[in-house]
């Protein structure tokens, strides 16, 4: 990897494997020899399997549910609807408004209706067959542009049955809807007649005007290890559940209630997690299995299948999008225009948080001094949309690069320059109003992107009929004829860490002692490694800033304090953030100690101390006293040192919901793309070369684990670009499976070179930047333009279809 | 009914079975083997490949009956192969996944192991050429991986080729 402008001052610390180093992944070895205990592993002798009954229907009124006969089937040890759940009947993570188990009505196929504990996954799921539900079919609400414009579409839930929101413009459908007015259209921020005569004007000032609609797919998170978990009872009443989650305090929150227990009375430990990338942050079997073992008094375990696992976890917001772009002849952004409507699905998950985002971020990092934003969030009856990896930044970031892309073919442009010409940079302001308070090195990322070696050509191929560098690949589709090279650049801009105004914190308990006359950390912290790596990191930073190769790290529980979620890219900045803060507190200690024990010599006192290689060092006097004399073993009475540390970021504010302005975000992150791409323009077919990336980190804490996200993320990208989406009809998910669902195989997915950037963010731990979003953002919009520039085609909808790319209109 | 065969080795029979289990369901729920990885259950990832008589496969889609007798190998037995080098407790394989970062949530990974170490015995362990880019594509196609981008999976491969070449000529 090459790495460059290293602005940070380098760490002093000494310690091997620390902060910047790529030390091995300490769950590595339990991973590659098959004994890493995943959510979907855990066992117990006397335990019973649970399976879900789910809707058929995408909207139903329920008219009845009959359980007798699940019951009579020998093997069956409960079967419960929604009039068995102990507390309260919904929950949700910003809205209370799904059902534990569905009343009255169903919203999407694929609610949870009943649930069965049985001893054998399969006569669990004979049981399911034997229950009897009687539905009233109602009509699919399926249209999200209805959903959000048409007063007189009919209501996926009903009024009053959900809280009111003000400051998200909740009304009908809509669970969120967002304006944003600046310059000319913030001037009559609610008169449409107004913003059509700005309209009007700016639109006569323009040399060119680009609009265009888009559509960005459904996209699944696909993580491979499924929906899975262990619930087991316990003598005090309470339960304790072992799952694969991204966030073990925000499950807690949402289970003990619907069981009717206090909080300390469920208590969860994170079994191995398979994956995340946004689907694991709302419930699927938790409460569920919680159920089944206090009813039953036995271990339940729920292991979704893959089908399942389609219904069972929320996707990424499908978009339709209108955006209009002025600009003066020599490229300067005049004005923009965006309307967006985001599909929800059935129930609210993320989508206000999404709103946010989109809406905030719907225009990228470019200089626009006239802007309107309206950003909805609506209820469907379709699949339920929350979290993935990007989190309605990706969505826009297809829209407003695709939009640069022809605005620069209308200008003559090449599309680097359209970009550099209207870059945001640090002190920029986005259209919130918010000021971009770190680097931003927008252009130099451009013109480092640009100036990456391009792949060989075709023709110099040792062999350029070797089918494996084809479009079609070893299916033997074309000998090369009708194959033609296209260049596509994107670039996004994501907003990392919670934003809008949530108290945003983690905490991590460190504590150090001699153990075997050598000195040990232990790291405990309640977060969740979902492959990430954050494991590694935790460690890292300990050994850095305590100067112990040793490092142990617990097992993430809910013992410790919330760790906040693993998402927004935020978890190497905030449980990073309470790691250090709370070795900070540990070193200040041991100081402390060395103090009044005598090591450090009269009169020094102020001379400034260190934790290096396991001993307390002066920078006048060298080594002072090793922590094993200074602490004293531990079994043998020695002392312990042990801090439990919050760490906040610093806040942030709602926009308003008038005109959208605010300070909503937290930290800012890029990265740009160039994508290569081969297709076969006669039969659709599209090979990816290469796909590049150059992405400032401000500070890599890990050179290898970073790559392994770049890429990760770049692949993810690619995948939307050209072959992942649920295909939804009339509400219903027609490819709920691997065979019909595609992701990128290895022989997809082209070599990618990175290019990493170290500009500190100087509010951030380390400076370090979040680094696993920014490159789902922009590989999307440079693959799609780079099959654009090879086809000529206008390719408005993500993922591009064969059919898009020979132009027939299925 | 009662299943019987050689697991890593072991002789093992499984009582009880009912008929429709796949091997993968034997291996994880009765046999205590969970390291083969149920992704898909649909043959698609790869996540649960095994040797079966000497040939990888999808033991999710292997009926527990058809294993009778037969002789299976799982990512709990890479390890246990004697004379390929490495770590004492990993093989080549395995040592060359972790080193490389090729592993992230790791639920692709004991696949990808099993058909990586078919790969390298087919290729370098039988005295030909290391495999290049292009067949390591080839081979491991059939194994999904969501995390990585796949580019660290290639660095290990060819990391565990290149030591595999190095412990064969020797040997």
């Amino acid at each position: 990897m090459a790495t460059t402008t290293r602005t940070v001052t380098d760490l002093t610390s000494t310690t091997k494997d620390g902060v910047g180093a790529s030390p091995r992944r300490p769950d590595g070895t339990l991973k590659v020899t098959g004994e890493f205990a995943y959510s979907s592993d855990m066992w117990m002798e006397d335990m019973l399997w649970g399976a879900t009954l789910r809707s058929p229907h995408p909207h139903a009124r329920i008219h009845g549910i009959d359980v007798t006969e699940a019951l009579r089937l020998p093997g069956v040890y409960a079967v419960l609807t929604h009039e068995d759940v102990p507390g309260e009947k919904r929950y949700g993570l910003e809205y209370q408004d799904q059902p534990v188990l569905a009343f009255d009505k169903v919203r999407y196929k694929g609610e949870a209706v009943a649930i069965v504990a049985a001893d054998h996954p399969e006569t669990a799921r004979r049981a399911l067959e034997r229950i009897e539900v009687d539905y009233e079919v109602l009509p699919p609400v399926s249209d999200s542009r209805r959903a959000a414009l048409d007063p007189e579409y009919p209501l996926v839930h009903e009024k009053g049955e959900l809280p009111e929101h003000p400051e998200y413009n909740q009304s009908g459908n809509r669970v969120r809807y967002q304006p944003i007015r600046t310059g000319a259209f913030a001037e009559s921020p609610s008169s449409q007649e107004a913003h059509r005569e700005a309209l009007e004007r700016l639109r006569a000032e323009a040399d060119a005007v680009v609009t265009t609609e888009y559509e960005v797919g459904m996209q699944d998170q696909a993580f491979l290890g499924p929906e899975s978990g262990m619930a087991i009872p316990a003598e005090d009443g309470g339960v304790d559940l072992y799952v694969a989650t991204q966030w073990l305090h925000v499950d807690q929150r949402q289970i003990a209630p619907a069981l009717g227990l206090p909080q300390e009375k469920v208590r969860l430990t994170l079994a191995g997690v398979g994956g995340a990338f946004g689907a694991r942050e709302d419930l699927s079997m938790q409460i569920h299995a919680c159920m089944l073992a206090l009813r039953t008094g036995k271990p339940v375990k729920f292991v979704y299948n893959r089908e399942e696992s389609f219904y069972g976890h929320v996707h990424r917001h499908p978009a339709k999008m209108r955006y209009e772009h002025g600009a003066k002849a020599d490229g300067t952004l005049l004005y923009a225009t965006l309307e967006i409507i985001v599909d929800g699905g059935a129930y609210a998950s993320a989508t206000p948080a999404v709103v946010g985002v989109a809406s905030s971020l719907g225009i990228g990092p470019y200089e626009v001094p006239n802007v309107l934003v309206d950003a909805y969030g609506v209820y469907t009856t379709n699949p339920p949309c929350g979290a993935m990896r990007g989190f309605g930044a990706v969505q826009a970031c297809f829209g407003y690069e695709s939009q640069m892309d022809r605005l620069a073919k209308e200008l003559g442009m090449h599309p680097v320059d359209l970009r550099l010409k209207n870059a945001m940079a640090q002190g920029s302001r986005i259209i919130t109003g918010q000021e971009i308070d770190m680097p931003l090195p927008m252009a130099e990322m451009l013109e480092r992107c640009r100036d990456l070696p391009m792949p060989v050509e075709r023709t110099e191929l040792e062999d350029p009929s070797d089918q494996r560098t084809l479009p079609g690949g070893v299916a033997g589709t074309t000998r090369g004829e009708g194959v033609v090279r296209g260049v596509g650049y994107g670039l996004g801009l994501k907003n990392l860490c919670f934003s809008e105004g949530f108290d945003d914190y983690s905490t991590a308990r460190v504590r150090l002692e001699v153990v075997a006359g050598e000195p040990v950390v232990l790291v405990h912290t309640a977060a969740a490694e979902v492959g990430q790596g954050l494991v590694t990191i935790k460690g890292q930073i300990a050994r850095t800033e305590l100067g112990v190769e040793k490092v142990v790290i617990a097992p993430s529980d809910t013992q410790v304090g919330s760790a906040g979620s693993s998402s927004a890219s935020r978890q190497s900045y905030m449980t990073g953030g309470a790691v250090r803060t709370a070795c900070a507190s540990v070193r200040a200690e041991v100081f402390e100690l060395a103090r009044r024990k005598g090591f450090v010599p009269q009169g020094r006192e102020d001379v400034e101390l260190a934790l290096e290689g396991g001993k307390v060092v002066s920078a006048v006097d060298g080594v002072l006293v090793s922590l094993a004399e200074l602490l004293g073993e531990s079994a043998e009475n020695g002392t312990v040192v042990e801090r439990t540390r919050e760490y906040h970021h610093r806040p942030t504010e709602m926009i308003d919901p008038e005109l959208g302005q605010g300070s909503s975000h937290t930290q800012f992150g890029m990265c740009v793309h160039r994508a290569v791409v081969d297709v076969d323009v006669e039969l659709g077919l599209v090979k990816v070369v290469a796909l590049d990336a150059v992405q400032d980190v401000g500070k890599v804490m890990h050179p290898q684990q970073l790559a392994g996200q770049i890429q990760g993320g770049s692949t993810q990208g690619l995948g939307l670009a050209l072959m992942e989406e649920i295909q939804v009809k009339d509400s219903e998910i027609r490819n709920p499976s691997f065979t019909d669902y595609l992701i990128p195989t290895i022989l997809d997915t082209p070599p990618m070179r990175i290019d990493v950037l170290e500009h500190p963010d100087p509010h951030s731990p380390y400076g370090l930047r979040g680094a696993g979003e920014p490159p789902t953002l922009s590989s999307t919009p440079a693959i799609v333009a780079a099959v654009r520039d090879a086809t000529g085609r206008p390719l408005t909808h993500a993922p591009v279809r064969p059919e898009d790319i020979v132009g027939i209109d299925l | 009914m009662r299943v019987s065969f050689n697991v890593n080795g072991e002789d093992v029979t499984a009582d009880n079975v009912w008929p429709g289990e796949s091997l993968l369901y034997v291996l994880r729920e009765r046999l205590g083997l969970p390291g083969s990885k149920n992704a898909c259950e649909q043959g698609e990832c790869g996540s649960c490949t095994v040797y079966f008589d000497g040939v990888t496969a999808c033991s999710c889609m292997i009926a527990a009956g058809q294993a009778e007798g037969r002789e299976v190998r799982t990512v709990e037995g890479l390890a246990e192969e004697p004379g390929k080098g490495g770590d004492r407790t990993l093989s080549t394989v395995q040592e060359a996944f972790v080193e490389a970062g090729a592993v992230q949530c790791g639920f692709c990974t004991p696949g990808l192991l099993v058909q990586t170490d078919d790969l390298i015995e087919r290729t370098v362990g039988a005295g030909r050429a290391a495999p290049d880019d292009s067949e390591i594509r080839e081979a491991l196609a059939g194994n999904l991986c969501r995390c990585t981008g796949y580019e660290k999976i290639i660095d290990a491969v060819h990391l565990a080729a290149e030591r595999r070449a190095a412990a064969g000529s020797t040997s």
